[in-house]
């Protein structure tokens, strides 16, 4: 059996698992995981889609 | 004036005790991610660990991922596995099922060779948490 991912799937999930553990990991209380884990979420998919404009951009 | 200043930060500091669980904690969370946490009764944080640790390694093999073995010889294959090393058991069935050992022909089989590496390092990362809470540092 083999998985056939997209390049934004496989990002997504990346960013959704490494975030939850950075979250945990990170934090003391249930109330700052939640919010570190989505920081770093958002910062994950955040920098994707910038690097992915700056290399159209740059091909252009 | 140093002295003073080492002095008070260790006065600062509570000395806890190395205890059993501060050994067993991180050994049992390196074998099976999540169960460190488990073991000290922080069951939504281990079963979340475990859930994201583990998802994440064996995608990586499903997305036909490489795992790298110690005598890589490479110093870029050395680092995989450690990298890899890191997923503990779910490390030692992949190499027993001699699972991962195909070559990197495509993309998404090297997204899927740096999952599990990540997978690996997010486990040390687990294990140090769990050590942590184990010698009373962390709640």
């Amino acid at each position: 059996m083999t998985v056939q991912l997209t390049h934004f799937s496989a990002a997504f999930v990346f960013a959704l698992f490494a975030s939850i553990v950075f979250g945990i990991t990170h934090r003391e209380t249930t109330r700052e995981m939640v919010r570190y884990g989505l920081y770093c979420f958002a910062l994950f998919l955040g920098g994707l889609l910038v690097a992915g404009w700056a290399m159209w951009l740059v091909r252009r | 004036m140093a002295n003073q200043t080492t002095a008070k930060a260790k006065a600062a500091e509570p000395v806890q005790p190395a205890n059993t669980m501060s050994v067993i904690a991180p050994a049992l969370g390196w074998l099976i991610p999540g169960a460190g946490h488990m073991i000290q009764k922080r069951w939504i944080r281990g079963v979340l660990l475990f859930v994201s640790i583990g998802t994440l390694f064996i995608l990586g093999l499903l997305m036909q991922g490489h795992i790298y073995k110690a005598n890589g010889g490479d110093i870029l294959e050395m680092l995989g596995f450690i990298g890899d090393l890191g997923a503990g058991g779910m490390y030692i069935v992949t190499l027993a099922m001699n699972w991962g050992q195909g070559a990197i022909a495509f993309a998404i089989a090297d997204y899927g060779t740096k999952f599990m590496i990540v997978a690996g390092l997010l486990n040390f990362i687990a294990v140090a948490d769990a050590y942590h809470i184990a010698i009373g540092k962390k709640q």
